[in-house]
């Protein structure tokens, strides 16, 4: 098969495992533990170019290193931002870094979300949590060029209205006439005024023509399988639903084998895959 | 203003049935409108009605003392509300609130019971989209149920 979602990505080559040393620019909270940085090289140099769906191997110094998704713009790589969850040694580390902080990055690595291919066709895009932030530099990507896309529909949900990130910009992007954002949360007290329900609920509702469409999805892991399903329940073929996987990650290049699955290198191989390559190791209990 | 057979042509959990039962259903039902804060259902209350929603937003809510109302899920266009009316008598353990102006068909639930015993081909129309809807709710259930974005 061909075409950028499904093939290795290319590995950088130099000093592969030394990491550049980035400066914080700016930190944003999200939420009670996710927190947006935007960062600039420490050294003044080249900056990071990167496409949708790529992600850094970031160092907190003392802390370790780990893999963490770029969630910016990538037509604006002059800021490279990351956003992060604190749920561990190092991540909790990386979000405690203030303006001036330095952090270490490595990368970009991985295979794209596939922008290109999906030109001309609908696209759907299906997240839960922070999946929003590894599939922002695609919606970024589809808006600056909307006339090269048919439908766009963005389907997002979160535990409850607190755990929403990038509030301001779902605003912007739902004001927008040529974009359908739905938001659901689980559940919320009685002012919440837009969806409640798991976002699977929602994809009945999204307006997509199934013979022509891409799909989009990340999140946790059984969101996505669920997910898969409705979509599949819709008409789309597995080969054009695509998803990222997460899996623990030491070199990010393809050489220790900490990221496999099955037959694949989840950091070199994807993290973005159709459904139809990774379906028969995905949410197995086995694996 | 369109009939309320039309409505019910065009609504998911109707479309599908011939003209004949359309009208046999729809003289079962009238059009009620919710304004904002307005409630289509209270806890306790006997289920009397089974609402096809066609236009706007209903949050359906259980209540506690401690947490308050807490909305569990909203119901859109082409989606319905009351379900559990064949099970009778049956009494609602919900509220459910209009967020915006809603559109609703109202099936009285006794008159529609009674024309599904009295055809079964229309009864069993009925039960199929039943259990398909029950079908989907245990779905979107155990997806809750696991709370999929607990870590
Ligand atoms: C390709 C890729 C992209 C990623 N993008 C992002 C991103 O954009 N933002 C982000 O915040 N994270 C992202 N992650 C996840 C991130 O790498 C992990 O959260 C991180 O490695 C955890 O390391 P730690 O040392 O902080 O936690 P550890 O100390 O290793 O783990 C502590 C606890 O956290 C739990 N945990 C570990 N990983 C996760 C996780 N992913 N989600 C929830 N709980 C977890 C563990 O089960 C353990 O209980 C990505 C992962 C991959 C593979
Ligand atoms: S992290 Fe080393 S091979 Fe993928």
């Amino acid at each position: 098969m061909t075409g950028q979602g499904h093939a290795s990505a290319v590995v950088p080559v130099g000093e592969p495992m030394l990491p550049r040393i980035f400066r914080v620019v700016k930190r944003v909270r999200e939420t009670a533990d996710t927190f947006t940085f935007n960062l600039v090289p420490a050294d003044g140099g080249q900056e990071l170019a990167f496409q949708p769906g790529q992600f850094n191997m970031l160092t907190a110094f003392g802390a370790g290193e780990v893999p963490i998704s770029i969630s910016g713009d990538p037509a604006r790589p002059e800021t490279l931002v990351h956003t992060i969850r604190a749920v561990g040694s190092v991540t909790k580390v990386l979000c405690r870094a203030a303006k001036g902080d330095q952090i270490g990055v490595r990368g970009p690595y991985g295979t794209p979300w596939p922008v290109e291919q999906a030109k001309e066709q609908d696209v759907v895009i299906i997240t839960g949590g922070l999946g929003l932030a590894p599939l922002r530099p695609a919606i970024y990507h589809v808006l600056g060029h909307r006339a090269d896309y048919g439908n766009f529909e963005l389907i997002y949900g979160a535990r409850t209205p607190a755990d929403i990130i990038f509030w301001r910009e779902l605003e912007r992007w739902r004001g927008r006439f040529d974009t359908r954002v739905h938001l659901t949360v689980d559940s919320a007290a009685s002012d919440w005024r837009t969806n409640v329900g798991v976002v699977t609920h929602l994809i009945p509702r999204a307006r997509f023509d199934p013979e022509n469409t891409t799909a989009l999805v990340c999140g946790p892991g059984v969101m996505m399988r669920f997910t898969v399903q409705e979509l599949r329940n819709r008409g789309l073929p597995l080969e054009r639903i695509f998803v990222s996987l997460e899996r623990n990650m030491k070199c990010g290049l393809g050489l220790c084998g900490h990221c496999q699955l099955g037959p694949v290198f989840v950091c070199k191989d994807g993290p973005v895959f159709p459904y139809s390559r990774v379906r028969d190791w995905f949410e197995k209990r086995e694996i | 203003m369109q009939s309320i057979a039309a409505v019910l042509a065009e609504h998911p959990f109707m479309k599908g049935l011939t003209p004949r039962q359309l009208e046999v259903v729809a003289a079962c039902g009238e059009k009620v409108h919710f304004k904002p804060g307005q409630f289509l259902c209270r806890d306790e209350e006997e289920v009397l009605r089974f609402y096809l929603v066609y236009q706007g937003r209903v949050a359906v809510e259980i209540f506690s003392h401690r947490r308050g109302a807490v909305t569990i899920r909203t119901l859109v266009e082409g989606e319905e509300l009351g379900w559990l009316w064949f099970d009778k008598p049956y009494h609602w353990h919900l509220d459910a609130r209009a967020v915006e102006l809603t559109r609703t068909v109202a099936l009285d639930v006794n008159c529609l019971r009674q024309a599904c015993e009295a055809d079964h081909d229309l009864g069993y129309e009925i039960l199929k989209r039943y259990g398909h809807s029950l079908a989907v709710r245990f779905r979107i259930l155990k997806l809750q149920l696991v709370d999929m974005y607990g870590g």
